[in-house]
């Protein structure tokens, strides 16, 4: 293995701790949650006590979106008291999604802000390694939210845009709708049957916040619980349907899959189509309504007799 | 490969909702209508009731095909059920197609209260595009064992009795 390049050190650093210290100094908020440097990468840590915020990161190795943790279904973290966030800018486009859905108030949340140039696509290293074509996570390429507009704080200076991953998922996305029906249904059904149903995608998700998810309704059941191709099928389907116009392409659900299935591929087949038909692109704007509960009465119809 | 099948007689759910396609239907029977007998009718109160899921579940349950059928924009009864449906199915039906679903498969369509003709011909397009195809014996290999085999012949529903009807098992 050839040697890489570590990362500069993250400029905003100091103003990360400064702001998570005073925050808990002033009792604004009652934990900060952000990145600490553990023995396998950078990890969430909880941050209660202001004389340990010197814990706090942010380098390349912060992958995780911890808007996970505002999930309305995550409530014994909301009972901690009033959290500070550190939020990266796709992971700020969550908070919007829970905005917009009504599933958190504004005021529940201090968001700290991170000017972030990218990360990587493997994040449990010693060092922060600077970003590289083959190291870079492929969703960063193209990323449209560099400066958070929803955030409370921001931190940082203005950073390099991200490399272009070597193949893009845009790319492989057009790899496969180019080719025959029979070879994509051959494609993702091997990689559904991998799934072993753990339901890690939808634990990790910021944004699927039912409290009973259909997955689990026995009566009548509607998916198949058993880790069979069939029920795979209708599964990861149908998990990829309910995030259609609400996925924030954090790619969490992908680098939480331990069998590795490509989520990322279809979370964004369901962006191009709602670029496509309802010109609608995910925002961390939270009155950027979704189009799906919502209508327009010259919505396209070309596929409806 | 439309030789291959000849013999074939497609198995299609329609998902219909209650105040047009299911009159529309209705009407098409009492007007003595001759269409293919190929589909089983599942009555809703509206298209914005369908979820995409009763599609999957169709095909689980060893549909060759499914159509969707409502009121026409304007008409819902409900106002606005047909509207939230049409986005719902135009993501579902580009999705399924990029994970290799033939769309051909599923057949979305307006069908009025007044339109018993129109209804006949989706019928008959539909089960013609799906005997094309040929059985979807792509999603049954998905679990060989599991199907439940439909009712086939009419000798099959008289033998299932008066109170299982295809439409009926699908539904559960």
């Amino acid at each position: 293995m050839t040697e890489q390049a570590t990362a500069p050190v993250y400029a905003g650093v100091d103003d990360l701790r400064r702001i998570a210290r005073e925050l808990l100094e002033a009792g604004d908020v009652r934990v900060v949650i952000g990145y600490e440097d553990a023995r396998r990468g950078a990890r969430p840590v909880f941050v209660s006590d202001p004389a340990e915020t010197d814990k706090l990161i942010f380098d390349t190795r912060c992958v995780h979106n911890l808007v996970t943790y505002l999930n309305p279904r995550r409530d014994h973290v909301a009972e901690l008291g009033k959290i500070g966030l550190v939020v990266k800018g796709c992971d700020v486009k969550a908070v919007a999604g829970l905005l917009r859905e009504a599933q958190l108030s504004r005021d529940d949340v201090v968001l700290i802000g991170v000017r972030c140039g990218g990360v990587l696509e493997e994040n449990e290293l010693p060092a922060a390694l600077a970003l590289t074509p083959e190291n870079v996570a492929p969703r960063c390429y193209g990323c449209d939210n560099r400066e958070p507009t929803l955030t409370d704080h921001l931190v940082g200076e203005p950073q390099p845009e991200p490399p272009r991953p070597v193949m893009t998922i845009d790319e492989r996305v057009a790899a496969l709708d180019d080719q025959p029906l029979e070879e994509r249904w051959a494609f993702w059904t091997d990689q559904f049957s991998k799934c072993v149903r753990c339901y890690a995608c939808r634990q990790v998700c910021p944004l699927c916040i039912c409290e009973q998810c259909i997955v689990e309704k026995t009566q009548p059941q509607w998916i198949e619980a058993s880790a069979h191709p069939r029920g795979n099928f209708s599964w990861n389907i149908t998990r990829a349907v309910h995030l259609a116009g609400r996925c924030v392409d954090c790619g969490e659900c992908e680098r939480f899959c331990p069998v590795g299935i490509p989520l990322s591929l279809l979370n964004r087949k369901l962006q191009h189509i709602m670029r496509d038909r309802y010109d609608y692109t995910v925002s961390d704007d939270p009155e950027n309504a979704a189009p799906i509960g919502d209508y327009r009465l010259d919505d396209q119809q070309e596929f409806i007799k | 490969m439309t030789d291959a099948h000849t013999d074939f007689e497609p198995r299609i759910t329609a998902f219909v909702c209650n105040w047009c396609t299911y009159t529309g239907a209705d009407l098409a029977g009492t007007s003595r209508l001759h269409m293919a007998s190929n589909v089983r009718i599942i009555r809703l109160p509206c298209t914005g009731r369908i979820d995409p899921l009763f599609i999957i579940k169709a095909f689980e349950r060893g549909a060759d095909g499914v159509i969707v059928s409502g009121c026409h924009p304007a008409d819902c009864h409900y106002t606005s059920g047909n509207y939230h449906a049409r986005r719902r199915f135009a993501v579902f039906h580009d999705i399924m197609e990029f994970v290799g679903v033939d769309p051909r498969r599923m057949t979305f369509s307006w069908v009025s209260a007044s339109e018993g003709a129109k209804w006949k011909d989706v019928v008959n397009e539909a089960v013609a595009n799906v005997r094309e195809l040929g059985p979807y014996e792509a999603y049954r290999a998905l679990a060989p064992d599991a199907v439940e085999p439909w009712p086939q012949a009419t000798d099959d529903l008289a033998a299932a009795g008066a109170t299982t009807t295809a439409g009926e098992e699908v539904a559960t």
